[in-house]
């Protein structure tokens, strides 16, 4: 007597595990890097941003289109905002690739949403630049002294 | 010729009720396991076990239970049963633990206590996950000696301290119970897993091994060792107490001081 054994359900009979081909490149120790250096950097540069603005002089009360006007005056507070928008951009997009790639399973989906988060981060980066050096206070009917 | 042995002076005779097997208290305990039976049912689900269990008990004990006692078609891997062989890792009550070194008395026997396959592997049977993609990636670490050289005609001589330097990681029994309790593995098995790089740190901090270089240009991967996101799931699951996510910041730290 012969007894016809159905087929087994779990579909995983001999899979193949295959990882992605092999990265030659450092990026990811570099990004890895990047992380801790720029974090670092960005607590000296945010608490100075927030010492200068908030709490030295007349503090909060001083806050005004003039006083940003003055400050970008300054080359040295254009160096400084230029770093903080650079590596807080860069940083924040850097943790949020790293999210995405632990989070989303298919290559389409990564693919998409890094897409994304890139172009934001280039379209925000490039128009602080462009605002910090353009930066022009006279604008029209402005009462500020130096126009 | 024969002689008779006198009795050996271990022996103490026991006056019953003092001592012995009748004074282990006794319990009652719910355990909720996950099964999943490919020949019968599509999908997994929870089945519950009302078992009467000993102080001395462990989980294994209460899985043997069921096995021989209850439902002989519950499916789960044991060898050693002693904590060495690395075969029974599964998930108690939600943490990756061997079920041969879980006492029942420590765990909350007023509530289920329940019984899953490790997460992260394709699930065969119950408790039986295919432990294919956790070798792939140990093998793939090269986890033996590579020396350069002609072969010394005697032993390989290695310091007290040179061997300190990598013994927290030989400890390793490859259990999965890190590997499979790391989210990142988890999102799709890609990353090489707690349990490859500690084996990997075994033989690049041995001062016998002359591939460490090698093994550090594989975990340098996108896949490797910059994929571990420090949440010390790994180090609280390891039944040996190793302390991995250390281990893998030791491999993150000599792979940066090989390239800058």
């Amino acid at each position: 007597m012969s007894v016809t054994i159905p087929a087994p359900r779990s579909q995983r009979i001999d899979p193949k595990y295959k990882r992605g081909p092999k990265s030659r490149s450092s990026f990811e120790m570099l990004a890895w890097l990047f992380m801790r250096l720029s974090g670092v950097a960005l607590i000296v540069l945010i608490f100075g941003h927030l010492i200068s603005n908030l709490i030295v002089g007349d503090g909060i009360n001083a806050i005004s289109f003039g006083f940003v006007a003055g400050k970008w005056a300054d080359p040295i507070w254009q160096f400084w905002d230029l770093a903080m928008l650079w590596l807080a951009m860069l940083h924040g997009t850097n943790g949020v690739r790293t999210i995405i790639n632990d989070y989303a399973e298919k290559h389409s989906t990564r693919a998409w949403l890094k897409g994304i988060l890139y172009v934001a981060t280039i379209f925000i980066v490039v128009l602080g630049t462009l605002v910090i050096f353009t930066f022009d206070p006279c604008v029209a009917g402005s009462t500020l002294p130096q126009c | 010729m024969s002689t008779e042995l006198p009795e050996p002076p271990s022996k103490i005779e026991l006056k019953a009720g003092v001592g012995g097997g009748g004074e282990i208290p006794t319990f009652n305990i719910t355990l909720r396991v996950r099964r999943y039976l490919p020949e019968t049912t599509a999908e997994a689900y929870w089945e519950d076990f009302k078992l009467t269990m000993y102080g001395t008990d462990r989980v294994l004990d209460a899985l043997h239970k069921v096995k021989w006692d209850h439902d002989g078609s519950l499916s789960f891997r044991r060898s050693c049963a002693h904590g060495i062989c690395g075969s029974d890792a599964m998930r108690i009550n939600g943490r990756n633990r061997l079920a041969c070194k879980t006492l029942l008395k420590d765990l909350d026997t007023s509530k289920p206590i329940t019984v899953e396959a490790i997460k992260g592997l394709p699930l065969e049977k119950d408790l039986i996950v295919d432990m294919e993609p956790f070798f792939q990636s140990y093998r793939e670490i090269m986890p033996f000696l590579i020396s350069k050289g002609h072969e010394p005609t005697k032993e390989r001589y290695q310091s007290v301290e040179d061997r300190e330097r990598f013994d927290d990681t030989t400890k390793c029994i490859l259990c999965a119970a890190c590997t499979s309790s790391c989210p990142v593995f988890w999102t799709d098995g890609q990353y090489f897993g707690p349990a490859a790089i500690v084996n990997a740190h075994r033989f690049i901090f041995d001062s016998r091994d002359d591939a460490g270089d090698m093994r550090l240009e594989i975990l340098n991967d996108k896949e490797g060792v910059w994929r571990c996101r420090t949440t010390f799931n790994c180090t609280e699951a390891c039944p040996r107490g190793i302390q991995v996510t250390k281990a893998i910041a030791e491999v993150k730290q000599a792979i940066l001081s090989r390239t800058v």
